[in-house]
Protein backbone atom coordinates (compact mmCIF):
# COMPACT_ATOMS: atom_id res chain seq x y z
CA UNK A 1 0.00 0.00 0.00
CA UNK A 2 2.74 2.31 0.74
CA UNK A 3 4.01 1.72 -2.64
CA UNK A 4 0.84 3.01 -4.08
CA UNK A 5 0.97 6.37 -2.15
CA UNK A 6 4.41 7.23 -2.96
CA UNK A 7 3.88 8.22 -6.66
CA UNK A 8 0.64 10.27 -5.34
CA UNK A 9 1.75 12.84 -2.82
CA UNK A 10 4.93 14.97 -3.20
CA UNK A 11 8.45 14.02 -1.76
CA UNK A 12 8.27 16.48 0.71
CA UNK A 13 4.69 15.61 2.26
CA UNK A 14 6.66 11.60 2.14
CA UNK A 15 10.03 13.62 4.30
CA UNK A 16 7.52 14.51 6.88
CA UNK A 17 5.50 11.11 6.86
CA UNK A 18 8.61 9.08 7.30
CA UNK A 19 9.87 11.55 10.46
CA UNK A 20 6.66 10.50 12.36
CA UNK A 21 6.91 7.96 15.01
CA UNK A 22 5.99 5.13 14.14
CA UNK A 23 3.10 5.00 16.60
CA UNK A 24 1.63 7.80 15.24
CA UNK A 25 2.07 6.62 11.75
CA UNK A 26 -0.06 3.13 12.78
CA UNK A 27 -2.56 4.76 14.24
CA UNK A 28 -3.38 7.81 11.48
CA UNK A 29 -3.10 4.34 8.87
CA UNK A 30 -5.45 2.24 10.86
CA UNK A 31 -7.98 5.28 11.64
CA UNK A 32 -8.35 5.81 7.93
CA UNK A 33 -8.95 2.43 7.02
CA UNK A 34 -11.72 2.18 9.51
CA UNK A 35 -13.06 5.68 8.26
CA UNK A 36 -13.10 4.35 4.93
CA UNK A 37 -14.65 1.30 5.53
CA UNK A 38 -17.36 2.70 8.06
CA UNK A 39 -18.75 5.46 4.64
CA UNK A 40 -18.39 2.67 2.60
CA UNK A 41 -20.67 0.65 4.62
CA UNK A 42 -23.09 3.34 5.47
CA UNK A 43 -22.99 4.52 1.57
CA UNK A 44 -23.56 0.60 0.86
CA UNK A 45 -26.94 0.80 3.88
CA UNK A 46 -28.04 4.52 2.17
CA UNK A 47 -28.28 3.01 -1.52
CA UNK A 48 -29.47 -0.61 -0.22
CA UNK A 49 -32.35 1.49 0.98
CA UNK A 50 -32.97 2.57 -2.74
CA UNK A 51 -32.58 -0.34 -4.00
CA UNK A 52 -34.97 -1.83 -1.90
CA UNK A 53 -37.94 0.31 -3.06
CA UNK A 54 -36.71 -0.31 -6.07
CA UNK A 55 -36.67 -4.03 -6.11
CA UNK A 56 -40.05 -4.07 -4.37
CA UNK A 57 -41.59 -1.26 -6.67
CA UNK A 58 -40.85 -3.21 -9.44
CA UNK A 59 -42.01 -6.57 -8.28
CA UNK A 60 -45.40 -4.81 -7.50
CA UNK A 61 -45.31 -3.36 -10.92
CA UNK A 62 -44.68 0.09 -9.76
CA UNK A 63 -41.56 2.08 -10.73
CA UNK A 64 -40.65 3.11 -7.07
CA UNK A 65 -38.72 6.03 -5.87
CA UNK A 66 -37.52 7.99 -9.47
CA UNK A 67 -37.97 12.18 -8.72
CA UNK A 68 -34.71 13.21 -6.34
CA UNK A 69 -32.20 13.40 -8.71
CA UNK A 70 -31.59 11.03 -12.06
CA UNK A 71 -33.38 7.76 -11.46
CA UNK A 72 -34.48 8.58 -8.03
CA UNK A 73 -30.97 8.03 -7.27
CA UNK A 74 -30.07 10.69 -4.41
CA UNK A 75 -33.22 10.19 -2.63
CA UNK A 76 -31.78 8.31 0.09
CA UNK A 77 -29.84 11.55 0.63
CA UNK A 78 -32.73 13.36 0.56
CA UNK A 79 -34.32 11.02 3.26
CA UNK A 80 -31.35 11.63 5.12
CA UNK A 81 -31.49 15.40 5.24
CA UNK A 82 -35.03 15.17 6.31
CA UNK A 83 -34.94 12.93 8.84
CA UNK A 84 -32.18 15.11 10.52
CA UNK A 85 -34.37 18.22 10.96
CA UNK A 86 -37.09 16.44 12.18
CA UNK A 87 -37.63 17.06 15.66
CA UNK A 88 -36.51 14.11 18.22
CA UNK A 89 -38.98 13.50 20.63
CA UNK A 90 -37.54 11.86 24.09
CA UNK A 91 -41.40 10.69 25.65
CA UNK A 92 -42.11 12.27 29.02
CA UNK A 93 -42.52 8.99 30.95
CA UNK A 94 -39.42 7.43 29.56
CA UNK A 95 -35.88 6.85 31.24
CA UNK A 96 -34.53 9.52 29.27
CA UNK A 97 -30.66 8.55 29.11
CA UNK A 98 -31.67 4.88 28.22
CA UNK A 99 -33.76 5.88 25.48
CA UNK A 100 -30.97 8.29 24.34
CA UNK A 101 -28.56 5.43 24.91
CA UNK A 102 -29.77 2.66 23.39
CA UNK A 103 -29.57 3.34 19.83
CA UNK A 104 -25.98 4.29 20.04
CA UNK A 105 -26.21 0.28 21.54
CA UNK A 106 -27.78 -0.60 18.22
CA UNK A 107 -25.28 0.98 16.13
CA UNK A 108 -22.05 0.54 17.74
CA UNK A 109 -21.61 -3.46 17.28
CA UNK A 110 -23.35 -3.07 13.45
CA UNK A 111 -20.56 -1.08 12.46
CA UNK A 112 -17.93 -2.35 14.56
CA UNK A 113 -18.09 -6.05 13.71
CA UNK A 114 -16.44 -4.94 10.49
CA UNK A 115 -13.30 -4.57 11.95
CA UNK A 116 -12.58 -8.33 11.67
CA UNK A 117 -14.31 -8.50 8.13
CA UNK A 118 -11.42 -9.48 5.48
CA UNK A 119 -12.59 -7.18 2.47
CA UNK A 120 -9.61 -9.15 0.53
CA UNK A 121 -6.19 -10.30 1.39
CA UNK A 122 -4.98 -7.41 2.86
CA UNK A 123 -7.48 -4.92 3.97
CA UNK A 124 -8.75 -6.00 7.08
CA UNK A 125 -8.44 -3.89 10.21
CA UNK A 126 -7.34 -6.30 12.87
CA UNK A 127 -6.38 -9.63 11.90
CA UNK A 128 -7.08 -11.26 14.99
CA UNK A 129 -7.36 -15.27 15.59
CA UNK A 130 -10.21 -14.72 17.31
CA UNK A 131 -11.84 -13.22 14.86
CA UNK A 132 -15.18 -15.49 15.06
CA UNK A 133 -15.89 -15.32 18.74
CA UNK A 134 -15.57 -10.92 18.08
CA UNK A 135 -18.22 -11.04 15.20
CA UNK A 136 -20.63 -13.25 17.46
CA UNK A 137 -19.76 -11.34 21.12
CA UNK A 138 -21.09 -8.28 18.85
CA UNK A 139 -23.81 -9.08 17.18
CA UNK A 140 -24.60 -10.57 20.34
CA UNK A 141 -25.26 -6.88 22.28
CA UNK A 142 -27.10 -5.20 19.67
CA UNK A 143 -30.00 -7.30 21.61
CA UNK A 144 -29.54 -4.73 24.41
CA UNK A 145 -29.80 -1.80 22.01
CA UNK A 146 -33.51 -3.42 21.51
CA UNK A 147 -34.36 -4.37 24.83
CA UNK A 148 -33.14 -1.15 26.73
CA UNK A 149 -35.58 0.70 23.48
CA UNK A 150 -38.23 -0.68 24.36
CA UNK A 151 -37.95 -0.45 28.55
CA UNK A 152 -36.47 2.57 28.17
CA UNK A 153 -39.90 3.96 26.18
CA UNK A 154 -42.37 3.24 28.52
CA UNK A 155 -44.85 2.38 26.19
CA UNK A 156 -46.85 -0.94 25.68
CA UNK A 157 -46.32 -1.32 22.35
CA UNK A 158 -42.59 -0.89 22.55
CA UNK A 159 -42.25 -2.88 25.15
CA UNK A 160 -43.82 -5.70 23.41
CA UNK A 161 -42.43 -5.49 20.94
CA UNK A 162 -38.43 -5.64 21.93
CA UNK A 163 -39.94 -8.85 24.19
CA UNK A 164 -40.41 -10.21 20.97
CA UNK A 165 -37.43 -9.26 19.34
CA UNK A 166 -35.26 -9.97 21.98
CA UNK A 167 -36.56 -13.76 22.05
CA UNK A 168 -36.76 -14.04 19.13
CA UNK A 169 -32.82 -12.80 18.26
CA UNK A 170 -31.87 -14.90 20.99
CA UNK A 171 -33.38 -18.37 19.63
CA UNK A 172 -31.96 -18.03 16.29
CA UNK A 173 -28.91 -17.16 17.61
CA UNK A 174 -28.45 -20.28 18.65
CA UNK A 175 -28.95 -21.96 15.41
CA UNK A 176 -26.51 -19.53 13.83
CA UNK A 177 -24.22 -20.56 16.40
CA UNK A 178 -24.78 -24.19 15.45
CA UNK A 179 -24.09 -23.82 11.82
CA UNK A 180 -20.78 -21.84 12.98
CA UNK A 181 -19.58 -25.16 14.70
CA UNK A 182 -20.03 -27.13 11.20
CA UNK A 183 -17.88 -23.95 9.29
CA UNK A 184 -15.25 -23.82 12.01
CA UNK A 185 -14.75 -27.60 11.80
CA UNK A 186 -14.61 -27.42 8.17
CA UNK A 187 -12.20 -24.49 8.05
CA UNK A 188 -10.11 -25.33 11.65
CA UNK A 189 -9.55 -21.56 12.23
CA UNK A 190 -11.17 -19.00 13.97
CA UNK A 191 -9.85 -16.11 11.63
CA UNK A 192 -11.99 -14.83 8.90
CA UNK A 193 -9.39 -14.64 6.07
CA UNK A 194 -8.54 -18.27 7.34
CA UNK A 195 -12.02 -19.13 6.47
CA UNK A 196 -12.17 -17.60 3.24
CA UNK A 197 -8.38 -19.71 2.33
CA UNK A 198 -10.15 -22.59 3.49
CA UNK A 199 -12.29 -22.70 0.22
CA UNK A 200 -9.77 -21.64 -1.69
CA UNK A 201 -10.19 -23.19 -5.03
CA UNK A 202 -13.04 -22.46 -7.26
CA UNK A 203 -16.39 -22.67 -6.80
CA UNK A 204 -16.42 -26.61 -5.93
CA UNK A 205 -14.05 -25.91 -2.40
CA UNK A 206 -16.59 -23.86 -1.33
CA UNK A 207 -18.13 -24.50 2.11
CA UNK A 208 -22.03 -24.31 0.22
CA UNK A 209 -22.11 -27.68 -0.97
CA UNK A 210 -20.73 -30.30 1.46
CA UNK A 211 -22.78 -27.40 4.45
CA UNK A 212 -25.86 -27.04 2.12
CA UNK A 213 -28.49 -27.36 5.46
CA UNK A 214 -25.87 -25.05 7.43
CA UNK A 215 -25.71 -22.56 4.74
CA UNK A 216 -29.85 -22.97 4.59
CA UNK A 217 -29.94 -22.43 8.50
CA UNK A 218 -27.40 -19.77 8.66
CA UNK A 219 -29.15 -17.50 5.96
CA UNK A 220 -32.58 -18.08 6.93
CA UNK A 221 -31.47 -17.72 10.90
CA UNK A 222 -29.55 -14.41 9.71
CA UNK A 223 -33.48 -13.03 8.25
CA UNK A 224 -34.71 -13.75 11.63
CA UNK A 225 -31.88 -12.17 13.33
CA UNK A 226 -31.87 -8.69 12.05
CA UNK A 227 -35.98 -8.70 12.59
CA UNK A 228 -36.66 -8.29 8.84
CA UNK A 229 -39.80 -9.82 6.72
CA UNK A 230 -41.23 -12.37 6.73
CA UNK A 231 -39.80 -12.34 10.61
CA UNK A 232 -40.66 -8.94 11.21
CA UNK A 233 -43.42 -9.61 14.32
CA UNK A 234 -41.29 -7.45 16.67
CA UNK A 235 -42.21 -4.40 13.95
CA UNK A 236 -45.38 -5.93 13.02
CA UNK A 237 -47.49 -2.44 11.96
CA UNK A 238 -50.79 -4.20 12.29
CA UNK A 239 -50.40 -5.28 15.69
CA UNK A 240 -47.89 -3.12 17.69
CA UNK A 241 -47.17 -0.37 15.68
CA UNK A 242 -43.77 -0.68 15.02
CA UNK A 243 -42.35 -2.48 17.93
CA UNK A 244 -39.47 -1.39 19.78
CA UNK A 245 -38.85 2.16 18.56
CA UNK A 246 -42.42 3.37 17.80
CA UNK A 247 -41.55 6.44 20.13
CA UNK A 248 -38.34 7.25 18.04
CA UNK A 249 -38.58 9.81 15.64
CA UNK A 250 -36.25 11.91 13.42
CA UNK A 251 -32.70 11.12 13.26
CA UNK A 252 -32.72 8.65 16.93
CA UNK A 253 -35.24 6.74 14.31
CA UNK A 254 -32.61 7.08 11.72
CA UNK A 255 -29.49 5.54 14.07
CA UNK A 256 -31.95 2.72 14.75
CA UNK A 257 -32.67 2.43 11.00
CA UNK A 258 -28.61 2.59 10.13
CA UNK A 259 -28.13 -0.06 12.36
CA UNK A 260 -30.73 -2.70 11.27
CA UNK A 261 -29.54 -2.03 7.56
CA UNK A 262 -25.81 -2.24 8.64
CA UNK A 263 -26.40 -5.43 10.03
CA UNK A 264 -28.07 -6.74 6.64
CA UNK A 265 -25.05 -6.02 5.25
CA UNK A 266 -23.24 -7.45 7.82
CA UNK A 267 -25.26 -10.93 7.84
CA UNK A 268 -24.75 -11.16 3.69
CA UNK A 269 -21.15 -10.78 4.03
CA UNK A 270 -20.40 -12.81 7.02
CA UNK A 271 -22.76 -15.67 5.09
CA UNK A 272 -20.74 -14.88 1.52
CA UNK A 273 -17.38 -15.38 3.47
CA UNK A 274 -18.83 -18.34 5.58
CA UNK A 275 -20.09 -20.49 2.62
CA UNK A 276 -19.65 -18.85 -0.78
CA UNK A 277 -15.75 -18.09 -0.35
CA UNK A 278 -15.49 -14.26 0.53
CA UNK A 279 -13.44 -12.74 -1.36
CA UNK A 280 -12.30 -15.60 -3.86
CA UNK A 281 -13.23 -15.51 -7.11
CA UNK A 282 -15.23 -18.74 -7.96
CA UNK A 283 -13.55 -19.37 -11.22
CA UNK A 284 -10.14 -20.18 -9.22
CA UNK A 285 -8.16 -22.57 -10.77
CA UNK A 286 -9.89 -22.60 -13.92
CA UNK A 287 -6.81 -21.58 -15.78
CA UNK A 288 -7.68 -22.19 -19.47
CA UNK A 289 -9.48 -18.14 -18.90
CA UNK A 290 -6.12 -17.13 -18.38
CA UNK A 291 -5.75 -17.19 -21.76
CA UNK A 292 -8.11 -15.39 -22.69
CA UNK A 293 -7.13 -12.19 -22.14
CA UNK A 294 -10.16 -10.25 -21.70
CA UNK A 295 -11.34 -13.04 -19.53
CA UNK A 296 -8.52 -13.57 -17.59
CA UNK A 297 -9.81 -11.25 -14.84
CA UNK A 298 -12.49 -13.46 -13.56
CA UNK A 299 -9.94 -15.77 -11.76
CA UNK A 300 -8.43 -13.07 -9.42
CA UNK A 301 -10.21 -13.06 -6.01
CA UNK A 302 -10.80 -9.55 -4.59
CA UNK A 303 -13.18 -7.24 -3.21
CA UNK A 304 -14.92 -6.93 -6.28
CA UNK A 305 -16.60 -10.33 -6.01
CA UNK A 306 -17.22 -10.14 -1.95
CA UNK A 307 -19.14 -6.87 -2.89
CA UNK A 308 -21.59 -9.39 -5.65
CA UNK A 309 -21.84 -11.80 -3.23
CA UNK A 310 -23.04 -9.57 -0.33
CA UNK A 311 -25.50 -7.67 -3.53
CA UNK A 312 -26.80 -11.04 -4.03
CA UNK A 313 -28.23 -11.43 -0.31
CA UNK A 314 -28.79 -8.15 -0.21
CA UNK A 315 -31.48 -8.55 -3.04
CA UNK A 316 -32.62 -12.04 -1.39
CA UNK A 317 -33.57 -9.60 1.91
CA UNK A 318 -35.67 -7.84 -0.57
CA UNK A 319 -37.24 -10.81 -2.52
CA UNK A 320 -37.79 -12.30 0.46
CA UNK A 321 -40.22 -9.11 2.05
CA UNK A 322 -41.63 -8.68 -1.70
CA UNK A 323 -42.77 -12.46 -1.78
CA UNK A 324 -43.62 -13.77 1.80
CA UNK A 325 -46.77 -12.83 4.15
CA UNK A 326 -45.96 -12.28 7.35
CA UNK A 327 -45.05 -15.68 9.53
CA UNK A 328 -46.50 -16.26 13.37
CA UNK A 329 -44.87 -15.47 16.17
CA UNK A 330 -45.24 -19.19 17.92
CA UNK A 331 -44.38 -20.20 14.21
CA UNK A 332 -41.45 -18.23 14.41
CA UNK A 333 -40.53 -19.76 17.35
CA UNK A 334 -41.18 -23.17 16.39
CA UNK A 335 -38.88 -22.94 13.28
CA UNK A 336 -36.01 -21.51 15.87
CA UNK A 337 -36.50 -24.40 17.91
CA UNK A 338 -37.90 -27.41 16.85
CA UNK A 339 -36.19 -27.21 13.22
CA UNK A 340 -32.99 -25.35 12.88
CA UNK A 341 -31.38 -26.73 16.39
CA UNK A 342 -32.28 -30.06 15.82
CA UNK A 343 -30.88 -30.12 12.26
CA UNK A 344 -27.94 -28.15 13.00
CA UNK A 345 -26.91 -30.84 15.76
CA UNK A 346 -27.39 -33.94 13.01
CA UNK A 347 -25.28 -32.15 10.39
CA UNK A 348 -22.49 -31.39 12.91
CA UNK A 349 -23.17 -35.35 13.64
CA UNK A 350 -22.82 -35.86 9.78
CA UNK A 351 -19.65 -34.20 9.74
CA UNK A 352 -18.38 -35.55 12.71
CA UNK A 353 -18.79 -39.04 10.92
CA UNK A 354 -17.50 -37.86 8.00
CA UNK A 355 -14.22 -36.52 9.43
CA UNK A 356 -14.52 -39.70 10.83
CA UNK A 357 -14.09 -41.58 7.40
CA UNK A 358 -12.15 -39.08 5.69
CA UNK A 359 -14.83 -38.16 3.58
CA UNK A 360 -15.39 -34.85 2.35
CA UNK A 361 -13.46 -31.42 2.75
CA UNK A 362 -11.97 -32.34 5.62
CA UNK A 363 -8.40 -33.16 6.32
CA UNK A 364 -9.47 -36.03 8.61
CA UNK A 365 -8.69 -36.87 12.01
CA UNK A 366 -5.28 -38.04 13.45
CA UNK A 367 -4.71 -41.06 15.44
CA UNK B 1 -0.53 -9.60 20.86
CA UNK B 2 -2.60 -7.21 22.34
CA UNK B 3 -1.71 -4.87 20.02
CA UNK B 4 -3.70 -6.86 17.08
CA UNK B 5 -6.96 -5.55 19.27
CA UNK B 6 -6.26 -1.99 19.46
CA UNK B 7 -7.17 -1.35 15.85
CA UNK B 8 -10.86 -3.03 17.47
CA UNK B 9 -10.58 -0.59 20.31
CA UNK B 10 -10.56 2.39 17.65
CA UNK B 11 -13.32 0.75 15.77
CA UNK B 12 -15.50 0.83 18.71
CA UNK B 13 -14.60 4.08 19.53
CA UNK B 14 -15.55 6.01 16.04
CA UNK B 15 -18.49 3.61 15.28
CA UNK B 16 -19.60 5.12 18.62
CA UNK B 17 -18.54 8.42 17.69
CA UNK B 18 -20.44 8.60 14.58
CA UNK B 19 -23.66 7.36 16.44
CA UNK B 20 -23.42 10.24 19.04
CA UNK B 21 -22.68 12.97 16.39
CA UNK B 22 -26.14 12.00 14.11
CA UNK B 23 -28.10 11.81 17.75
CA UNK B 24 -26.02 15.39 18.49
CA UNK B 25 -26.75 16.99 15.17
CA UNK B 26 -30.55 15.69 15.40
CA UNK B 27 -30.56 17.32 18.66
CA UNK B 28 -29.20 20.50 17.78
CA UNK B 29 -30.86 20.97 13.75
CA UNK B 30 -34.34 19.46 14.73
CA UNK B 31 -36.81 21.74 15.64
CA UNK B 32 -40.57 21.48 16.41
CA UNK B 33 -42.64 23.10 20.01
CA UNK B 34 -42.85 20.51 22.60
CA UNK B 35 -46.21 20.27 24.27
CA UNK B 36 -47.42 17.80 27.11
CA UNK B 37 -49.68 15.48 24.77
CA UNK B 38 -47.18 15.26 21.89
CA UNK B 39 -44.57 14.03 24.64
CA UNK B 40 -47.02 11.25 26.44
CA UNK B 41 -46.66 7.51 25.64
CA UNK B 42 -48.13 6.76 22.11
CA UNK B 43 -51.43 4.43 23.21
CA UNK B 44 -53.85 5.25 19.98
CA UNK B 45 -55.19 8.27 21.03
CA UNK B 46 -55.35 6.95 25.06
CA UNK B 47 -54.37 8.27 28.15
CA UNK B 48 -51.86 6.21 29.38
CA UNK B 49 -53.79 3.61 32.15
CA UNK B 50 -51.28 2.59 34.08
CA UNK B 51 -47.54 2.32 33.73
CA UNK B 52 -46.40 -0.38 30.61
CA UNK B 53 -43.54 -1.89 32.76
CA UNK B 54 -45.87 -4.41 33.88
CA UNK B 55 -45.95 -8.58 34.50
CA UNK B 56 -44.97 -10.52 31.16
CA UNK B 57 -45.29 -13.29 29.86
CA UNK B 58 -43.17 -16.77 31.63
CA UNK B 59 -42.15 -17.74 28.63
CA UNK B 60 -39.91 -14.96 27.93
CA UNK B 61 -37.87 -15.46 31.04
CA UNK B 62 -37.89 -19.50 29.62
CA UNK B 63 -36.69 -18.62 26.39
CA UNK B 64 -33.44 -16.21 28.15
CA UNK B 65 -33.25 -19.06 30.31
CA UNK B 66 -32.71 -22.31 27.18
CA UNK B 67 -30.63 -19.73 25.10
CA UNK B 68 -27.92 -19.02 28.18
CA UNK B 69 -28.09 -23.34 28.10
CA UNK B 70 -27.14 -23.26 24.81
CA UNK B 71 -24.89 -20.64 24.09
CA UNK B 72 -22.64 -22.25 26.58
CA UNK B 73 -22.65 -25.01 24.33
CA UNK B 74 -21.76 -23.64 21.95
CA UNK B 75 -18.99 -22.00 23.60
CA UNK B 76 -17.78 -25.30 24.64
CA UNK B 77 -17.78 -26.78 20.85
CA UNK B 78 -16.37 -23.83 19.13
CA UNK B 79 -12.35 -24.51 20.07
CA UNK B 80 -13.25 -28.00 19.80
CA UNK B 81 -14.15 -27.68 16.15
CA UNK B 82 -11.62 -25.72 15.91
CA UNK B 83 -9.32 -28.19 16.73
CA UNK B 84 -11.03 -31.42 14.89
CA UNK B 85 -7.46 -31.98 13.53
CA UNK B 86 -5.69 -32.51 16.64
CA UNK B 87 -7.90 -33.97 19.14
CA UNK B 88 -8.47 -36.91 17.11
CA UNK B 89 -11.18 -39.75 17.17
CA UNK B 90 -10.76 -39.66 21.16
CA UNK B 91 -12.25 -36.10 20.87
CA UNK B 92 -14.80 -36.93 18.55
CA UNK B 93 -16.38 -39.30 20.83
CA UNK B 94 -16.10 -37.31 23.72
CA UNK B 95 -17.88 -34.30 22.02
CA UNK B 96 -20.45 -37.21 21.09
CA UNK B 97 -21.31 -38.02 24.12
CA UNK B 98 -21.50 -34.55 25.38
CA UNK B 99 -23.45 -33.54 22.40
CA UNK B 100 -25.49 -36.69 23.54
CA UNK B 101 -25.98 -36.05 26.73
CA UNK B 102 -27.59 -32.19 25.71
CA UNK B 103 -29.76 -34.13 22.78
CA UNK B 104 -31.25 -36.01 25.86
CA UNK B 105 -31.59 -32.84 28.07
CA UNK B 106 -33.66 -31.22 24.75
CA UNK B 107 -35.49 -34.22 23.91
CA UNK B 108 -37.20 -33.49 27.58
CA UNK B 109 -37.61 -29.83 27.40
CA UNK B 110 -39.47 -30.71 24.15
CA UNK B 111 -41.33 -33.22 25.47
CA UNK B 112 -41.85 -31.32 28.74
CA UNK B 113 -43.74 -28.37 26.05
CA UNK B 114 -40.99 -25.69 26.81
CA UNK B 115 -40.67 -25.13 23.16
CA UNK B 116 -44.13 -24.67 23.01
CA UNK B 117 -46.21 -20.94 22.26
CA UNK B 118 -49.34 -21.32 22.04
Amino acid sequence: MADFFAGLVPGFVWDIWNSLPPLVQYLTVTVWKILFLTIGVILIVAFSTYFERKVIGSMQARVGPNRVGPLGLLQPFADVIKLLIKEVIVPSQSSKFLFVVAPLLSLTPALATWAVIPLNNWYVIADINAGLLYVLALTSVGVYGVILAGWATNSKYALLGAMRSAAQIVAYEIAMGFALVGVLMASGSLNLGAIVEAQSGGFSQWFLLPLLPLFVVYWISGVAETNRAPFDVAEGESEIVAGFHVEYSGVAFAVFFLAEYANMVLISTLTAIFFLGGWASPFEGWTFLNDISWLAWLTVGGLPWLFAKMCLFMYTFFWLRATFPRYRYDQIMRLGWKVFIPVTIVWIAVEGAMAWFHIGPWSGLSA
Amino acid sequence: MLQEYLPILIFLAIAAGIGMLLLALGFLIGRGQKDAEKLSPYECGFEAFDDSRMKFDVRYYLVAILFIIFDLEIAFLFPWAVSLDTVGKFGLISMGLFLAILVVGFIYEWKKGALEWD
